[in-house]
């Protein structure tokens, strides 16, 4: 509804310079808004990562002196897994695979000038900066920050009493709310901009595949996250007006708020998973020289997944306490799902066939989400099948499962993006051999992290136990081994992030000019100057076929701009 | 998979491993067949000078078989899943033994320690020579027990690694189920839901042990645990 | 210049009332939760119609009417504004305003006496989930007679008219909520 100031005040600025404020601290542009929400990723992920770091170096060397934390209490151990967890998917995954590829790609790819909502826009990002720093603040308060894991399961969670941080927990879902709305708000602005506003003779099928999976997790996000806001409220007022909705000992039941979380939890790991699934079908297409193989299948199985991930959310909860019937019930939607995800993958190996593959970083980057999240993909049904859920339930083996699934969509999917868009981004060409350094630095210890961790869940080893020296079973010395493996591993993969920040630097200072379309790419964004301007296109594009005619055959060229006349 | 690590300590362990197995080797045949095919087409397709890609759309009868037939094969697969999922879970979470046979243990669960209520010489829960004790669970082997899982404050979990028994204990409600120890021995029991501060310092043992050593163990607690109720 | 984003509409529909239906859609689910899991408490807990008992139908079904009312004359307001009639479409939104007031003084008033009868939000399940479906209901109706003020103020200069629609489609949503609300947490006994 901001619609109508921005249409008085939006003037062409591309050509008068403006403060730093209102240029990169105020602004509506939607590219200036994805670079806020990726900085913020980024710097939430390196908070992120200095939890796992010092939980990690706990884990492997019980009762150290962990350098720049101190001491891992039992209470810290808690507090910085549960944040770890938390911060991971709601301020890593979230805003920069949905809001800051989604903020920069959408408006370019459909070929227009920006958001239908700027200002809404500008607002969504503004009331994310205020959920992140509410989370952070929770550490400064008495008690600590929240320790109950990222599930928060009730009563510990909604009780000062047992979770021993009375503000902490408060806090905490407080943030977790204002994200909620902040991503709703952004998520509306998605789906309104990509239904009303694509270049003329952009039909549904000529939209590209990234912008399509980005309109459908915002979908997913918007239907599942209402009962998990439901939920919220009530487990605010539990913890501080003295209802009893989830307290047993006053009528409530603590397994509602389970299954208002997880029937958000599950479709949340598609609002993630389709995004960076997306950007590695653009560059695979793209360095493969290849047309999307079956490009209807691909949507089809998005759509097929993302309806099933609405059937499947108590298989989290098989142990729980649930009536044992309704196992059955999910197991079967559960392997169901298998189905598309399956297709879906086997579509991107298809689409190599016939290609003329050139392994670039970003190319590296978009195969090793296929190959990892392969491994995430088949352990997932050891733990949807309700026998065998049994023994996994809350092992190592679900950890390393689901960052089998989390790490390559959040970091590697983001690193393809990254590495792919960049020459758009910033007009400057990122070093390849820098970056194929990064990669495989990053790729090979990440193996050497959770491998082991397999290992470990297969032996029986329980999650969020800060010290294994308690349970007999689990102090051997093969299962530490495994341990420290993992921790050097994680240290070896952070050690090589520093790479990364070189090159980004590196290429902003020296790095070759790009050119608009350095990668012979079809999509639109690359028709825009880059960096593309505040409005985009110097003039708009109107578009004559699908995002993916690569190599055709009565073509000299092996690409064909979507907007190149016929 | 699992039996490498840790012994098949109940009666149903060894039917939870098979189902296991044959997960890993469903999914592991099609996890090999992708990445074996992923590899080879990325290494097989490389670019070469003056050579350009060839143009499929994937709408073509032989080429969507490609992608069709291994998903509805998938589909198979997950028929056979399903079967052995359900299979072994009526057997652990939907069946009780026989009460006669069966003893009763009563498992309370509390922020940060187990009670477990052993229904002492006669196999009673509820008289007068129940033997509570604290984060030890005395049981004989080869002999069935049904639990009666509780919880005081927030939610834990009954977790057996050796048995391959996971319960969540809800506070306000009393959760049954069953185990039949095969094998002697002291393990772990873990607490598999985070329950506070103490999550991580929640470890009970259990003893299972041969029915004459059993005995001598219920003879040397039972006067103890009668005192202690007689007070 | 208008950015070429606003006036696009690929899909037939206009911009706005399309990101209204979607905001709606959101809202959809959150009441939805709300009012599934009251209903799963409901049906299982067989004396919370005891507990239900103590609520007034008489102050609730004149509630309702009020807020029926006031979208009334958020539908006069709207065909006003289709007839480019701004100072009349503002007047009625103004009245719509009032009704909401008129809503929110009966709710107090309701809540007050249900307070001082000791019926808080922590005495049981039911009165929690009363107070909570109510309340944020409540608040939905706070912020649509906020947005309705903006709308009006804008309207009365004859500027943006297309909102007195779009703040209706809001209005009307709080409407059927509160439809929903009336017969579950009053009339059910």
């Amino acid at each position: 509804m901001a619609t109508a100031e921005v249409a008085t005040h939006h003037d062409d600025t591309r050509h008068h310079d403006e403060g730093f404020v209102k240029k990169y601290l105020w602004s509506t542009d939607h590219k200036i808004i994805c670079f806020q929400y990726m900085i913020t990723g980024i710097a939430m992920a390196l908070i992120g990562g200095f939890f796992a770091y010092a939980f990690r170096m706990q884990l492997a060397f019980p009762g150290m002196e962990v350098p720049l934390w101190g001491v891992v209490t039992p209470g810290d151990y808690n507090a910085l897994v549960t944040n770890h967890g938390t911060i991971m998917i709601f301020w890593v995954a979230m805003p920069v695979l949905i809001a800051a590829f989604g903020n920069y790609l959408i408006p370019l790819m459909i070929g227009c000038d920006d958001m239908v909502f700027p200002k809404i826009n500008r607002l969504s990002y503004q009331i994310f900066l205020l959920s992140a720093l509410v989370l952070i603040s929770s550490f400064f308060v008495e008690g600590g920050a929240f320790a109950g894991a990222w599930t928060a399961y009730p009563p510990l969670s909604s009780t000062a009493e047992y979770s021993l941080t009375p503000l902490g927990s408060s806090i905490w879902l407080i943030a977790v709310a204002l994200e909620f709305i902040a991503f709703l708000l952004g998520g509306i602005n998605f789906i309104t901009t990509a239904m009303n506003s694509r270049a003329p003779g952009m039909k549904l099928y000529d939209v590209p595949v990234i912008v399509w999976f980005i309109v459908i997790a915002s979908l997913l996000f918007m239907a599942s996250v209402g009962p998990l806001v439901a939920g919220a409220i009530m487990l605010l007022f539990d913890q501080n007006l003295g209802t009893g909705f989830f307290d047993p000992t006053r009528g409530g039941d603590p397994v509602l708020w389970q299954h208002l979380f997880w029937f958000f939890g599950h479709p949340e790991v598609y609002v993630v998973l389709l995004p960076a699934i997306g950007i590695s079908a653009e560059i695979i297409t793209v360095f493969a020289r290849k047309k999307l193989f079956a490009y209807r299948t691909v949507l089809n199985t998005a759509i097929a997944t993302g309806v099933l991930s609405f059937t499947v959310w108590a298989h989290h909860q098989f142990v729980s306490g649930i009536d044992p019937r309704m196992a059955h019930v999910f197991t079967i939607s559960t392997l169901l799902i298998s189905v598309p995800i399956a297709e879906m993958v086997f579509v991107y190996i298809a689409t190599l066939y016939g290609g003329s593959i050139t392994l670039n970083t970003p190319m590296l980057w978009a195969l090793a989400f296929i190959g990892e999240f392969l491994i995430g993909g088949v352990t997932g049904i050891f733990l949807g099948a309700s026998g065998s859920d049994i023994y996994f339930h809350d092992t190592y083996f679900v950890l390393a499962h689901f960052h089998y699934t989390f790490f390559p969509i959040a970091i590697i999917g983001t690193f393809a993006g990254i590495t792919y868009w960049w020459p758009k981004m910033t007009g400057k060409m990122m070093n390849d051999t820098l970056g194929k350094i990064h990669f495989w630095g990053t790729i090979i210890p990440f193996n050497f992290i959770f491998i082991p961790l397999f290992v470990l869940g297969l032996a029986g080893q329980h999650r969020r136990i800060y010290n294994y020296e308690n349970f007999p079973d689990l102090a051997l010395d093969w299962m530490f081994d495994l341990r420290i493996m993992a921790t050097v591993a994680l240290l070896v993969m952070i050690a090589f992030q520093v790479v990364f920040f070189v090159n980004v630097f590196v290429s902003l200072r020296n790095g070759k000019k790009a050119g608009n379309n350095p990668w012979k790419a079809n999509t639109l964004e690359w028709v825009a100057p880059s960096p593309p301007g505040h409005g985009n296109f110097e003039e708009l594009p109107t578009v004559y076929r699908g995002p993916y005619e690569y190599s055709h055959p009565d073509r000299e060229e092996d690409y064909w701009p979507q907007n190149e006349p016929a | 998979m699992i039996e490498y690590f840790l012994e098949q300590g109940s009666t149903y362990a060894a039917s939870l491993d098979g189902v296991v197995n044959l997960i890993g080797v469903l999914v592991g045949f099609w996890f090999m067949a992708s990445l074996g095919a992923f590899l080879f087409l990325i290494f097989r397709f490389r670019k070469k000078p003056n050579q350009k890609a060839q143009y499929v759309t994937g709408y073509e009868k032989h080429e969507a078989r490609w992608v069709h037939w291994p998903h509805h094969l998938i589909l198979v697969c997950d028929i056979f899943i399903v079967i052995g999922a359900v299979q072994v879970w009526v057997d652990i979470k939907q069946t009780l033994p026989e009460e006669p046979e069966a003893e009763r243990v009563r498992i309370i669960s509390q922020q940060w320690a187990w009670t477990f209520v052993h229904a002492g010489p006669d196999g009673k829960l509820d008289t007068a020579d129940d033997i509570p004790m604290i984060d030890e669970l005395h049981v004989e082997v080869n002999k069935p027990y049904i639990y009666e899982l509780s919880s005081l404050d927030v939610l834990h979990d009954f977790s057996v690694p050796i048995f391959r028994l996971k319960q969540d204990s809800i506070p306000g409600r009393v959760i049954t189920g069953w185990f039949e120890p095969t094998i002697t021995g002291e393990y772990d029991i873990q607490c598999a839901e985070i329950c506070g501060i103490g999550h991580g310092l929640m470890p009970g043992r259990i003893y299972i042990e041969s029915s004459q050593k059993h005995a001598a163990w219920q003879a040397q607690q039972a006067p103890i645990a009668l005192a202690a109720t007689a007070q | 210049m208008r950015p070429i984003a606003n006036t696009r509409s690929a899909a037939g529909i206009p911009t706005g009332r399309l990101a209204v239906w979607w905001v709606l859609a959101s809202e959809i689910v959150i009441f939805g939760g709300i009012l599934a899991s009251y209903i799963m408490f409901r049906l299982s807990h067989g004396i919370w119609a005891d507990y239900a008992a103590n609520t007034n139908t008489m102050i609730g079904a004149t509630n309702t009417f009020v807020l029926l009312t006031s979208s009334l004359a958020a539908v006069a307001a709207h065909a006003a504004a289709e007839r480019g009639d701004g100072k009349l479409a503002a007047r009625r939104l103004v009245y719509t305003i009032l009704g909401g007031g008129i809503f929110l003084c009966i709710k107090s008033y309701e809540w007050y006496t249900e307070i001082t009868h000791g019926f808080t939000i922590s005495a049981n399940g039911f009165w929690a989930f009363y107070y909570t479906a109510a309340g944020v209901h409540a608040s939905h109706v706070i912020a649509g007679m906020i947005l309705m003020a903006f709308v009006a103020k804008d309207a009365a200069k004859n500027a943006e008219l297309h909102r007195v629609e779009l703040v209706g489609i809001y209005w009307h949503f709080v409407d059927v909520v509160w439809i929903f609300l009336f017969p579950l947490l009053y009339i059910a006994k």
